[in-house]
């Protein structure tokens, strides 16, 4: 069953309608509904604040602001995640960030709500605002440490003096924009009291983290806080944590003591969940005559918001790319009056490589050397950095196996030299790495009387195909047909998991369902051989197979159903764990990636410099895989993801009055299905890796994205021989430096 | 909340008297007018559907032309067989915007009828003297991207939308209003929409009690038609410049040709100055490039649109070659 293209069990559900989402849920009677009114300045304080006509409006029940809301517990740095701390709102008369939450209008419907937060008054005094990237990125500070703990500086051996005697250099500063997650259903929840307790209905990643974080802002027991989060509608990053839209639901809900709904407008997702910082990126390239890289720099600087620190690991995917002997990396933060940094889509790897590797482009173009062989060239035999050896590398297999089926050889070898019609046509190539991780994860597998399996675990399915790939494995796992198989997921009633995020999920859930499924074997077992009414009485374990529900050892076999019938007329369970990448030694002794090449052709009008996506190509080394067709919806959304990134995607800040100015999708651009052409494919190596798991496999939710865009916007060099480091690459940025126009 | 209230019409005449009540508007596809109800930046207390009124046809007109009623829908006008073959230009303008369901549900009165997408307009927060008059332009010293680099003022540089009026102004259109009393009258489309000067709310020459009911096409200029639409990305996607030309040429010599810009003015941009430089001479690309710094004379850029001067111009000079080729 695992490795095989499995329709996702859940569809069926999804395509009629059936599958709830948090703001559809319905409990414990006619819901209110909230709405968040945000700050309209950037900076400032709260002077006067009236709430009467907005309470005296029309179905109004609550108007809350920072002067009636109850007291929260503090976000507590300790904690070592951040999605598990406290998320205070309405804290106080200070303004952070332009739409910040300053009020919660509670009332009998949706409409009701949004007319009478139109009727809050809010003065302020408007303080002096750092919006402006640009302006500040010199003053900086350095952070402890960046996001996943990761170190901020690193060096080994002597950058300075490698850079200085290599034969050949680039040095070069690359910029990308401000990026959000913006998942089609956007952050909501509806909190509902029951008794003491509170039911929590909310879109989000991580059911544990959501549960820790609502107990520990509202001050109450976490075992009081029920977590239900059965389906997501993607997330991207963006619902790793809990936002202000489920503190100020549960918040109203336990003062009115009814279910409160609250959601955030398209509008205010780009304003109240946070994104990919802006980033500045100075990366230095030093080679011999060979190709052979003496020296690798790659120095980033990022805005964060003063109160929340967020430092994307912008520079450390480079960390474990090429081999080099000396080496720097290092992130620098400005803060800035804007919404938090957060993680979005292969937080670190997506603006990381899109520089480095457009380096690697612009030093293999000094070289005359192809960029496939220069990549080639500087395989590193261990992790550089880390000096342990690589568990399953097959970055190399990935570019020549990607180049073959792409017909790489037809790349044209000088920039701007192939025009069909009205179109400049460029190949490029970008390689793809990303990081493997493990977190712990508990799963319980029961079977029933019946012979169906039912498992339960907290994790999240946000698109990606949890239930799918679940119902494998515990297929697999205990030898049941797939509609024997239930997945119950998304309650934090259920043994708890580090969720869905950071390309984890499907792997730490995957292990611990195969785990518990093999301690179900052999409590199976052990009844069954212990049992002379069994015909497996006696038989030597070792020998069982289970398959379609029955177990055999030998000519002899029985049905699951039996056995748990006779010794376990209640049903039988059992757990099974994932545990901490860090108490995992192959984590500290092997360096555990992921591995991608992306191949793409652009066609750049030669008039006015749209560019118009070909073909794209994306080969993978990821382990084993679970499911040939999830996986490749996953690799091929983070292929497009990066398409939009090397070409569309752009929030930008207006630096009077800090606000995100194209706040919805008619201005802040993701590809169309017009942007991309049929011809776009995923390629997955065979492959297990045994460092990671004992299943074999590795995450792939992220390695899509990574170095996706680079091999676009290299494909727009070669096109056009117009070289553009300010992402995303904008027809106005290539438009002068197009070839004059004739006949 | 803001209520309003909701009348079918079934009747022309008595739908435009119903609109001339304070607070009304008409409503046909409402795939612009619904957002900006939501987003509170209009309000009629009542609203008058005039979506199914008899308006729908594509009729003949005795000196060769077309007749495109208002409630026509913007799919059904763009796959007339009539309109395709007779007015390429429009029928590929419209397939250029929006995407095919909206197409469905929008008309060709709404059409010309939708609103600027300046950020700032969509903005309840920021000052915007369309939507709020007297509150200022926020995209002037703000993120001009999208904005007009012809015919603007210091009270607004929006631009208009529309890919259909576009080509609807090259194809020489005259929109025809119907009066309450029963009156009818035809405005040339360029003289319809308004410039934005010091009352940039104010958008186009319909008065409070006159409906769209019709938009007439004369028979078309000989000669090849092309609509150009520029964007930032394939589908789905506003222009940031359009060029719908008409070019008759003979033996090389251009006799006469119809040019009208997209996404950048207020208005669809007629260029008169760019048609005069094209008459009688050769169709080749030195032309062009006259035509197109004569169109681009006046413009003005704002900062982030700078490029669209010298975009408009690349644009307008290959939609020109490729009307006049070997036609």
């Amino acid at each position: 069953m695992i490795g095989q293209a499995v329709n996702r069990v859940d569809g069926p559900l999804k395509a009629t309608g059936r599958a709830a989402y948090a703001y559809e849920h319905w409990e414990a009677g006619q819901p209110l509904y909230g709405f968040i009114v945000g700050a309209t300045i950037g900076k400032g304080r709260i002077t006067r604040i009236d709430t009467e006509e907005a309470r005296n409006a029309p179905g109004v029940h609550l108007v809350m602001t920072h002067l009636n809301a109850p007291a929260q517990g503090p976000r507590d740095e300790s904690i070592p995640f951040e999605y598990w701390r406290a998320q205070p709102v309405l804290t106080g008369p200070d303004i952070h960030f332009y739409g910040e939450p300053v009020a919660l209008v509670v009332a009998e419907t949706f409409e009701q709500a949004r007319d009478a937060g139109d009727l809050v008054e809010v003065e302020y005094r408007v303080g002096r605002g750092r919006f402006d990237f640009g302006e500040f990125e010199d003053d900086v500070y350095i952070p402890k440490t960046v996001n996943a703990g990761l170190p901020t500086d690193t060096a080994v051996g002597d950058f300075d003096a490698g850079f200085a005697g290599a034969e050949v250099k680039v040095d070069q500063q690359y910029t990308t924009p401000y990026e959000f997650s913006m998942p089609i259903e956007p952050n909501a929840c509806m909190a509902a009291p029951r008794g003491e307790d509170l039911v929590v209905y909310v879109s989000c990643q991580i059911t544990d983290a959501a549960r820790d974080s609502v107990a520990s802002t509202l001050m109450m027991d976490p075992e009081r806080v029920h977590i239900v989060t059965p389906f997501v509608g993607g997330g991207f990053g963006s619902k790793l944590g809990i936002h202000s839209e489920t503190i100020l639901a549960a918040l109203a809900a336990r003062a009115l003591g009814r279910p409160v709904k609250v959601t955030l407008t398209r509008q205010q997702v780009f304003q109240l969940v946070g994104m990919r910082p802006t980033s500045s990126q100075r990366v230095r390239l030093g080679a011999g005559r060979d190709g052979r890289l003496a020296a690798i720099a790659h120095d980033v600087t990022m805005h964060t918001n003063p109160d929340v620190e967020y430092a994307e690991q912008t520079a450390a995917t480079v960390r474990s790319l090429y081999a080099a002997p000396h080496r720097l990396t290092s992130h620098r933060l400005t803060a800035l009056d804007l919404p938090r940094g957060s993680d979005v889509r292969a937080p670190g790897e997506a603006p990381g490589m899109l520089s480095v590797e457009s380096a690697m482009d612009e030093l293999a173009d000094v070289l005359g050397m192809d960029p496939v062989e220069l990549r080639i060239r500087n395989e590193p035999t261990v992790d550089p950095e880390r000096n342990v050896p690589y568990s399953d590398r097959h970055l190399v297999e990935c570019l020549r196996e990607g180049a073959h089926r792409f017909g790489w050889e037809n790349r044209p070898a000088t920039p701007a030299s192939v025009r069909e019609g009205r179109w400049l046509v460029g190949y490029g190539v970008s390689a793809a790495i990303r990081g493997h991780f493990q977190g712990p994860t508990t799963v319980r597998v029961r079977l029933e009387p019946d012979g169906t399996a039912v498992i339960q675990t907290d994790m999240t399915d946000i698109g990606t195909g949890t239930y799918t790939i679940l119902t494998q494995v515990g297929a697999e796992g205990l030898g049941l047909p797939l509609e024997r198989v239930r997945i119950d997921l998304g309650r934090s009633d259920h043994p708890s998991s580090w969720g869905s995020g950071g390309s984890w999920g499907a792997t730490n859930s995957s292990t611990a369902v195969y785990r518990a499924c093999m301690a179900l074997r052999t409590k199976l077992l052990d009844a069954a051989r212990g049992d002379t009414r069994s015909p497996l009485h006696g038989r030597d374990p070792a020998d069982a197979v289970f398959s379609d529900g029955t177990v055999a050892i030998g000519d002899a076999s029985e049905a699951l159903s039996e056995i748990v019938a006779r010794h376990h007329p209640d049903g039988v369970e059992a757990e099974g764990q994932t545990r901490f990448m860090g108490d995992d030694p192959n984590y500290s002794d092997y360096s555990i990636n992921t591995y991608g090449a992306h191949f793409a052709e652009v066609g750049v009008d030669a008039d006015t410099a749209e560019i118009r996506l070909r073909r794209m190509l994306g080969v993978f080394s990821v382990g084993r895989l679970f499911n040939p067709k999830t996986a490749r919806s996953q690799l091929i959304g983070g292929m497009i993801w990066g398409v939009g990134a090397a070409l569309e995607e752009e929030a930008v800040v207006d630096p009077r009055s800090g606000a995100f100015v194209n706040r919805d999708f008619a201005g802040y651009l993701v590809p169309v299905h017009g942007d991309i052409p049929a011809d776009i494919e995923a390629v997955v190596l065979e492959g297990y890796d045994d460092k990671a798991n004992v299943l074999g496999a590795k995450g792939i939710g992220e390695v899509g994205i990574c170095g996706s865009g680079a091999a676009v916007a290299n494909a727009v060099f070669n096109a056009t021989g117009v070289r553009v480091r300010d992402f995303p690459i904008t027809l106005e940025k290539l438009l002068p430096g197009l070839p004059a126009m004739v006949g | 909340m803001r209520s309003f209230t909701y009348e079918r019409a079934t009747d022309t005449r008595a739908a435009v008297a119903a609109v001339a009540q304070p607070g009304a508007r008409f409503i046909s596809g409402g795939t612009n007018l619904l957002d900006l109800m939501k987003l509170d930046i209009e309000y009629p207390s009542h609203l008058v559907d005039i979506s199914r009124l008899p308006l729908r046809e594509i009729e003949e007109l005795p000196d060769g032309g077309l007749r495109i009623g208002a409630q026509a829908r913007n799919s059904d006008v763009a796959a007339d067989p009539r309109v395709r073959t007779r007015y390429p230009a429009l029928s590929e303008a419209l397939v250029s915007g929006a995407s095919g369901q909206l197409r469905n549900k929008a008309s060709t009165g709404g059409n010309l009828m939708q609103r600027t997408r300046c950020p700032y307009f969509y903005d309840t927060a920021a000052g915007c003297n369309k939507r709020n008059p007297g509150s200022g332009c926020a995209a002037i010293g703000g993120f001009n991207r999208i904005h007009a680099i012809l015919g603007a003022s210091e009270s607004c540089i929006a631009t208009h939308p529309s890919d259909m009026a576009v080509a609807m102004t090259a194809l020489d259109a005259e929109i025809e209003l119907l009066r309450a009393d029963g009156s009818v009258r035809r405005v040339a489309i360029t003289d319809f929409y308004r410039l934005p000067g010091d009352t940039p709310h104010i958008e186009t020459v319909l008065g409070d009690d006159e409906m769209i009911t019709g938009v007439l096409l004369p028979p078309p200029l000989p000669g090849r038609q092309v609509y150009r639409k520029v964007r930032d990305r394939a589908s789905y996607e506003f222009a940031l410049v359009s060029v719908a030309a008409v070019v008759s040429a003979d033996r090389g010599t251009i006799r006469e040709a119809r040019v009208a810009f997209g996404g950048v003015a207020h208005k669809p941009w007629r260029s008169v100055e760019a048609e005069d430089a094209l008459t009688d001479r050769p169709a080749t690309m030195d032309t062009y490039r006259a035509a197109a710094e004569a169109a681009l004379r006046g413009a003005v850029g704002r900062g982030h649109n700078d490029f669209k001067i010298e975009l408009a111009k690349r644009t307008l000079c290959r939609t020109l070659a490729q009307a006049a080729g070997a036609s």
